[in-house]
């Protein structure tokens, strides 16, 4: 009897401890490099500071809808060159300083300034001029008028920031959200605090800690022995049935903005030829590919579009995989015995994993590959910028990216009149259906021109605390957002 | 005395100039560029200038190498790239985790080592020595980062009596950093404590099969007394060449076991450097290690002589 007395106090006062915990620790696998998200590519950058610290006129919802961020509300011109945008009242900066229309003026023109040294800087080539009106409207003005606008604005590379502060914004970013920067133990972790005076609706969370682990196995126990109340993208794949059994642990499962793709060198001879680039497309079997390089997380996909958004086209089937076809296809184009092309591999695993496949899978039709693998350093410059590959394997996380294909010079130099001309189309169009008619067309002709091979959208999976709710499943931007979430009882 | 120790300052500057001049140039080809990798794939070519020119990286080699010499030399050792802080600052941040976490294991590795070795020596043959010589055997063969891993099965995921690794700080109180350092100092000590046993015992075997050893017999010593008076002060120049080895080892060396126990130690910094191009960095915290490691050496040398009064006649 004294012992089930104790062991039901013993479980009142857990309880009410689990009640009562008001901070978390998440564990990510890169560390950013510094905290501005204005001027560095860094997806470790806003998955710390996106929608916690900063936050832009608009924001990415949970399943990427574009949503009111800082402006309340906008009007557009009958042109589409003029936004006029409403900002909420009372916004505060973390440093007290309140927040106005001035700081919004300041943000755009220092993103788009010649020294600027913004990553996205095309996001803001079409602004003309961006003028405060009053304290808390802000009109901007385009050179044309441009659809993606707003979608845009919701970039982490597009938050508004503080004058005051912006020179110490590296390591010591003060933004407007939910959250304020705490502490930065470098190596180690970046802690945030709640924001009391947040204009919006306030965080549940008091504390939250971002705890940063780069080995796998490290990941794995730091989660095992509960170090860490979540691990946001977890970098073992191959230990995730363990935790999907194990009751203190619940693993999300999402879409992420990646399309990984087995690029193509479009302007390097055999791959010049369409037939070849086909017979390499129809060479890959993708499922082979997620069950053994993904182990069964990620979505076939057959063009360079997100599967989760409402204007993808399942064009999976330009490429089945039939590697008698594809053997047929070389012979048409010349190669009847195959060829030798290079393979460069950065390190993620779904490179490095899914290279060793696809290599095998190439040689099936007679395509050999010398594999390398590279650093992001190295792949940069020899793949990206000196177009020194005949294949390579990426996954480009940046949302809706389709654009890439209109710009020649890009590393796997696509270069088609028709497909440019529709993205510039695509551009200044601001009906949504003749939107979405336009990307279902841009989907289609990249697919049918086998630019690249059209391996799988990259998955996002997480493990977190069975307890712990409100954390974003999907990503479609890189960003931990702890706004919603909380502890459940 | 005094030629011995101005002789090796002399060799000591000279070190450093060279390992300065081969840092640079080694770091400085290593394929990539800071400023793309931090901008990624999307960027455009006038940004990627723009933050070149706001590094200082379009400047010419020479240039760039006697400001970082020069730097050094003022005690500054520049600007990270990436973390735009000082790479001092960042160092000594680091340094509060790898200088003691080095201190810890090889505290461990002497307390274990010397009396292991000394007793398998003094035993010789016995089964004492062999259960030492296969225990130290395994000890060495073990890779420490998958002992590593086990401890932390055990420790950590098992019996939850640590945690599976972090470090939280010296301001949070030397009771939890230590404890925080302990399986890491265990996992690095393992290997060290096993080489250092198997040299000390050898060291005293053939100190102790020396002509003088039996000379001190026939005085009148007895094995104890001419153990710890005469044999073990000989053994201790080899001892403590690999002492010295060790502690540079541990001090730049614990990258794996800094990655399995995510702490924040210096080879961890220079891993993560490397990755992203953090050339500055990198450069300065070899440099660093590179004159930890000669002022060691150099310690270990005057020590020599302290235990070795001919080191310092001959010279």
């Amino acid at each position: 009897m004294k012992s089930i007395l104790l062991s039901s106090a013993a479980l009142l006062i857990a309880t009410s401890a689990y009640a009562a915990k008001t901070d978390v620790t998440i564990g990510l696998q890169l560390e950013p490099p510094h905290l501005d998200p204005t001027s560095a590519a860094a997806g470790a950058i806003d998955q710390v500071v996106y929608s916690n610290i900063f936050e832009g006129l608009t924001r990415f919802g949970s399943d990427g809808a574009v949503l009111p961020g800082l402006a309340e509300s906008w009007d557009i011109s009958e042109d589409g060159t003029v936004y006029t945008f409403n900002l909420h009242s009372g916004v505060m900066f973390h440093d007290g300083t309140s927040f106005e229309a001035s700081d919004v003026v300041f943000s755009l023109d220092r993103a788009r300034a010649e020294d600027s040294t913004n990553a996205q800087k095309a996001l803001f080539a079409g602004i003309e001029s961006v003028e405060a009106v009053d304290a808390t409207t802000v009109k901007l003005t385009l050179s044309a008028p441009q659809g993606n606008f707003l979608f845009n604005m919701a970039w982490g590379d597009a938050v508004i920031v503080a004058p005051e502060s912006i020179e110490d914004i590296k390591n010591n970013p003060v933004g407007t959200g939910a959250f304020k920067f705490s502490e930065w133990r470098q190596g180690d972790s970046i802690s945030l605090v709640r924001n009391d005076s947040y204009w919006g609706t306030p965080a549940v969370l008091e504390s939250a800690t971002f705890k940063y682990i780069s080995e796998p196995t490290a990941a794995f126990a730091a989660m095992m022995a509960e170090d860490v109340d979540a691990f946001y993208s977890y970098p073992a794949p191959e230990n995730l049935a363990q935790f999907e059994a194990d009751p203190r642990f619940t693993v999300l499962s999402g879409n992420t903005e990646g399309e990984t793709i087995l690029a193509i060198n479009n302007k390097l001879e055999p791959f010049d030829d369409v037939r070849v680039r086909r017979a390499v497309s129809m060479a890959i079997d993708r499922q082979a590919i997620i069950d053994g390089a993904m182990f069964g997380y990620g979505t076939p996909i057959g063009t360079h579009f997100a599967p989760h958004n409402p204007d993808y086209v399942d064009l999976t089937g330009n490429a089945p995989f039939d590697p008698e076809a594809a053997k047929a296809l070389l012979a048409e184009a010349g190669y009847p015995d195959g060829f030798t092309t290079t393979l460069k591999l950065p390190p993620p695993s779904y490179a490095r994993r899914g290279g060793e496949i696809i290599a095998a899978q190439l040689r099936e039709i007679g395509i050999e590959t010398e594999i390398s693998n590279l650093e992001w350093a190295q792949w940069l410059e020899q793949a990206f910028r000196g177009y020194d590959f005949g294949l390579t394997i990426v996954s480009h996380t940046e949302p809706m990216d389709i654009g890439i294909y209109a710009r020649p010079e890009y590393y796997f130099q696509y270069d088609n009149a028709a497909f440019q001309d529709l993205i510039e189309a695509l551009g200044v169009e601001n009906d949504p259906a003749t939107r979405s008619e336009l990307l279902r067309q841009a989907q289609t002709i990249i697919s049918e021109d086998y630019v690249n091979g059209y391996l799988f959208q990259l998955a996002l999976t997480s493990v977190v605390n069975a307890r712990l709710t409100g954390i974003w499943e999907d990503a479609p931007t890189q960003a931990v957002d702890l706004t919603a979430v909380s502890w459940s009882e | 005395m005094l030629t011995y120790v101005t002789k090796r300052l002399g060799s000591l500057c000279l070190s450093l100039i060279v390992a300065s001049l081969v840092i640079f140039a080694c770091i400085e080809i290593v394929p990539g560029d800071s400023a793309s990798f931090m901008l990624g794939i999307n960027a455009q070519p006038d940004t990627i200038q723009a933050l070149r020119v706001e590094l200082g990286l379009d400047q010419s080699l020479v240039q760039r190498y006697l400001g970082w010499v020069g730097g050094l030399l003022g005690g500054e050792m520049g600007t990270s790239y990436t973390y735009r802080t000082p790479v001092s600052d960042i160092v000594k941040d680091r340094l509060q985790v790898s200088l003691p976490l080095a201190l810890y294991a090889l505290t461990l590795t002497v307390v274990v080592a010397f009396p292991v070795g000394i007793l398998a020596a003094a035993r010789r043959g016995s089964v004492t020595d062999i259960t030492v010589m296969g225990a130290t055997q395994l000890g060495v063969a073990i890779p420490n980062f998958w002992f590593a891993i086990l401890m932390v099965i055990l420790f950590a995921i098992n019996l939850r009596w640590f945690s599976a690794g972090g470090f939280p700080g010296w301001d949070a109180g030397i009771f939890p950093a230590m404890k925080a350092l302990t399986l890491p100092a265990i996992a690095l000590a393992l290997p060290q404590a096993s080489i250092l046993a198997r040299v000390m015992r050898s060291s005293l075997l053939d100190t102790l099969s020396e002509d003088y050893m039996r000379t001190a017999r026939a005085k009148g010593l007895t094995r104890r007394q001419v153990l710890w008076r005469h044999a073990l002060r000989n053994a201790m120049i080899p001892v403590l060449t690999i002492i010295g080895l060790q502690f540079s080892f541990l001090l730049a060396g614990a990258i794996i076991i800094e990655n399995v126990f995510f702490l924040p130690g210096l080879g961890r910094l220079v891993f993560q450097a490397i990755t992203q191009r953090d050339l500055i960095v990198v450069e300065s915290v070899v440099m660093l290690l590179v004159f930890a490691v000669i002022l060691l050496n150099f310690f270990v040398d005057i020590a020599y002589a302290w235990v070795d009064p001919r080191l310092r006649v001959r010279s």
